[in-house]
């Protein structure tokens, strides 16, 4: 591995039609094998973010690189794998013909694609549901349909967009060990967009906490929770301390999480 | 004719054969009630001399076992039975519709993938594939089967044209809808595969608008036969069902039962189209559709 | 507001060039190609004969319409009164929908000369009783539908405040069933002035619309027919414009229908 950032984001501003600032001056470096989380309340642009980095829409101002290259160029060369909060699998398809979506569109063969699915389903505990319709299961296998679709072409980075927020909290801390063996399997870096406090902590080498209007990001929490992390790894003084923190990172901004969804 | 229809997709159907049997007895049970209301209300208004809305006769309202009694005898001694001349105008008059169901089927389809792409000729020519359907096309179709007779088209064809234009507009507006179906994320998501439009089309418009598609080709299977009807008449077909209406209903005060046992063989032929696209919806849908795709 | 007719403008744009180009391009075509007058004639034939013919044309394509409107009125009527029924007594419903939908599925339109006879070609009522079957099926199962495919947590919201029956068909029913309810409408719009139309070609007063058209086709007098063709489908248009307007201004709230004209 070299050095070279996995995501390079160069002051990037983002304006809609209506001349809402979404984002203004964001500037953020993500190394290989990373883990950095996006914080913050809703709209305050992280979802947009994420987006920007995917080449799903483009900034108004500013670049962003993927692994050297212009983020346009890395989503042509299949640089990155997303996965939505909504699972957006497709109906018509069984589970293994949705984890081989992608690898279809790049012209795999169809033995190595049966291949690749064996091995990611078995990495996201979904045996003996292959041959399954996504409406045949709970949102959290769903949810790792998703995953391992999103890993099936073996991307070196893995962008989340609030991944687990529709699922229920049980499943939402199973789901986060899950993912950090997985982010530990398959080597790749992640970006992770999420409004749970708890949940960006446990996950993250870096959090970057947002604040609304325009939005900009206030600060970075470095986690220096031990790896591996565990269950156990939410009861340790550390991590409530890092919660803290981020509460009062975003607090500072005079912001509350969870404020009712603006009309816009 | 049962066009300007954008319909939703149907839910899957379910059932075994307790359902069936209960289905086919609530079929026998209406055509008996049906039946039934017919005779009574013939009976009833003959005795009461009944003259609104119509009046209640022998020749206005024949008895169903006349009707279906005419199915078995000849038009004239010694000639073949009507159900066997029905059969032949039935076939032929199929034939036309089915034509005009495959040409519809895929011009409509055809119209619907280019609109799906681009939003200015949407814009441009949506309204016209709406305004296309109030034009009386019974009165065009003389017109249509002379001019394409000119460049050598035989006159059921010329009739199957006639109904692909009846076809066309349900499938164009359906399909259309289904092929713009597909939430914003499902683009999103292609769009993270930098995948092309023609891929997006086969693994995400296609197989999401099916649907949509087996909806409208409900409505055009009836919509076909309804055409090819219709298109005889103008076109001075004798040998479909068209040309019999026609016939018949010359010579409707000698022989009401005849037209009405016609009729009856229309009705079966629109209901045969309609459930033949339907059972191909249930085999379709009930698997994954990108098979079929 | 002047953007809001700024951006309708640019809406129906495309459309207005459509209708310029094809209307240039059939006139040039027909020049340039001599086709026979009985096929096609020139736009501007048509126009002229329209306008010299217009005192009976316009006389004929109202007889014809209130035909229609007539069918339209009485079909519609009774498959929304059915509809209701159907829905507040589901298992009526569920009997009877079947029928309903294999009815649909029949080309009713063949039943045409049988309305002749029975109501008398000269009658208007026997085009009317063409246009209103035609019209029944549609109306009753779009309706229907509307009515029976309401979320189910609207019905619950509503029982939580302990609403009756009558009150969440009044106020969660209905409503709902308002788009589905206007797709029915819009198809029997065109239906019903079909209807009229073949019901006359089966035989009518000379001054209906479709008798007019089918005699001037006779005498070979094409202009006149296509002129009558058109005027029969600008009433289609107009008939189909104002149950599209009734819809836009009840149903402005419908999500479903924004998405569909839109990028």
């Amino acid at each position: 591995m070299n050095d070279r950032p996995a995501v390079h984001i160069k002051g990037v501003s983002k304006q809609f039609k209506a001349g809402v600032t979404a984002l203004s001056g964001i500037d953020l470096e993500v190394r290989p094998r990373e883990f950095v989380s996006l914080i913050g309340p809703s709209g305050c642009g992280k979802s947009t973010l994420l987006r920007i980095i995917g080449d799903l829409i483009e900034p108004s101002a500013g670049a962003v690189e993927v692994n050297g290259k212009p983020a346009h160029r890395a989503r042509l060369d299949h640089d990155y794998g997303i996965v939505f909060q909504e699972a957006v699998l497709y109906d018509w398809r069984t589970v293994a013909k949705n984890i081989a979506l992608p690898l279809e569109l790049l012209r795999w063969g169809r033995e190595k694609r049966a291949r690749r699915v064996e091995e990611l389903v078995e990495l996201v505990e979904l045996q003996g549901f292959e041959d399954h319709h996504p409406w045949q299961l709970s949102g959290g296998m769903q949810q790792r349909v998703s995953i391992a679709r999103a890993l099936s072409f073996d991307p070196a980075l893995l962008l989340m967009d609030e991944p687990f927020g529709a699922l229920d909290e049980m499943t939402r801390e199973r789901m986060n060990l899950e993912l950090l063996r997985i982010w530990d399997a398959s080597g790749s870096t992640i970006v992770f967009v999420t409004h749970s406090i708890p949940e960006a902590v446990f996950l993250s080498s870096r959090v970057a906490v947002m604040s609304r209007r325009p939005g900009r990001i206030a600060g970075i929490v470095e986690v220096d929770l031990p790896q591996p992390r565990s269950a156990r790894t939410r009861e340790e003084p550390r991590f409530f301390e890092l919660v803290t923190e981020v509460r009062e990172r975003l607090a500072a901004g005079g912001l509350e999480l969870e404020p009712a969804e603006e009309a816009s | 004719m049962a066009t300007i229809a954008v319909e939703r997709p149907s839910q899957t159907w379910r059932g075994g054969a307790a359902y069936g049997a209960k289905r086919s007895a609530l079929v026998a049970a209406g055509l008996a009630a049906f039946w039934g209301i017919w005779e009574a209300y013939r009976f009833v208004g003959e005795r009461a001399g009944i003259t609104w809305p119509f009046t209640v006769d022998a020749t206005n309202m024949p008895h169903i076992h006349d009707m279906l009694s005419a199915l078995t005898k000849p038009l004239q001694p010694g000639g073949p039975r009507l159900i066997q001349l029905e059969w032949h105008w039935a076939l032929f008059t199929g034939k036309e519709a089915l034509l005009g169901f495959a040409l519809g089927g895929a011009i409509g389809f055809a119209i619907a993938v280019v609109l799906a792409h681009s939003g200015i000729l949407r814009r441009g020519l949506l309204p016209y594939i709406v305004v296309s359907q109030t034009v009386p096309i019974l009165a065009v179709a003389p017109m249509v089967v002379v001019g394409l007779g000119t460049k050598g088209v035989k006159p059921w064809i010329a009739v199957s044209v006639i109904a692909a234009y009846l076809t066309f507009f349900p499938v164009a507006m359906n399909a259309l809808r289904g092929l713009l179906s597909p939430d914003p994320r499902s683009m999103e998501l292609m769009r993270s595969y930098a995948a092309d439009r023609t891929a997006v089309l086969w693994k995400l418009r296609l197989p999401a608008s099916l649907p949509f598609l087996f909806s409208a080709l409900k409505i055009s299977a009836t919509a076909s036969v309804i055409g090819a009807i219709i298109g005889e008449a103008p076109a001075s077909i004798q040998d479909g069902l068209g040309g019999a209406i026609v016939n018949f209903n010359q010579y409707y005060s000698t022989g009401p039962e005849r037209l009405w046992a016609t009729n009856i063989v229309c009705a079966a032929l629109g209901l045969f189209f309609f459930l033949v696209v339907l059972i191909a919806e249930r085999l379709v849908l009930r698997r994954a559709p990108e098979h079929v795709a | 507001m002047s953007l809001a007719l700024r951006r309708q403008a640019i809406q129906w744009l495309p459309a207005l060039a459509v209708f310029a180009l094809g209307i240039g391009a059939w006139q040039g075509l027909v020049a340039a190609f001599h086709v026979q007058e009985f096929l096609l004639p020139k736009p501007s034939e048509i126009a002229r004969t329209f306008w010299d013919e217009r005192g009976t044309l316009w006389h004929a394509g109202i007889y014809t319409f209130k035909e229609a409107l007539g069918g339209f009125a009485l079909g519609s009527g009774l498959g929304i009164l059915a509809a209701l029924l159907f829905a507040a007594y589901r298992p009526l419903g569920i009997a009877f929908m079947p029928f309903a939908v294999a009815a649909n599925a029949v080309p009713i339109i063949a039943f045409a000369p049988i309305m002749n006879d029975w109501f008398g070609l000269l009658n208007p009522f026997s085009k009317m009783a063409i246009a209103a079957v035609l019209c029944f099926f549609p109306v009753l199962i779009n309706t229907l539908r509307g009515l029976t495919s309401v979320d189910p947590r609207s019905i619950e919201l509503m029982h939580s405040y302990a609403a009756g029956r009558a009150s969440v068909f009044r106020r969660v029913r209905i409503p709902a069933s308002l788009p589905h309810l206007f797709a029915g409408l819009k198809i029997a719009s065109v239906l019903s002035m079909i209807g009229a139309i073949v019901g006359e070609y089966f035989g009518g007063p000379t001054n209906a619309l479709g008798v007019t058209i089918l005699n001037a086709s006779a005498y070979t007098n094409f202009p006149e027919a296509w002129a009558g063709i058109v005027l029969a489908s600008a009433f289609g248009i107009l008939f189909y414009g104002a149950v599209a307007l009734a819809e836009l201004l009840t149903t402005a709230w419908d999500p479903s229908r924004r998405a569909f004209h839109t990028e």
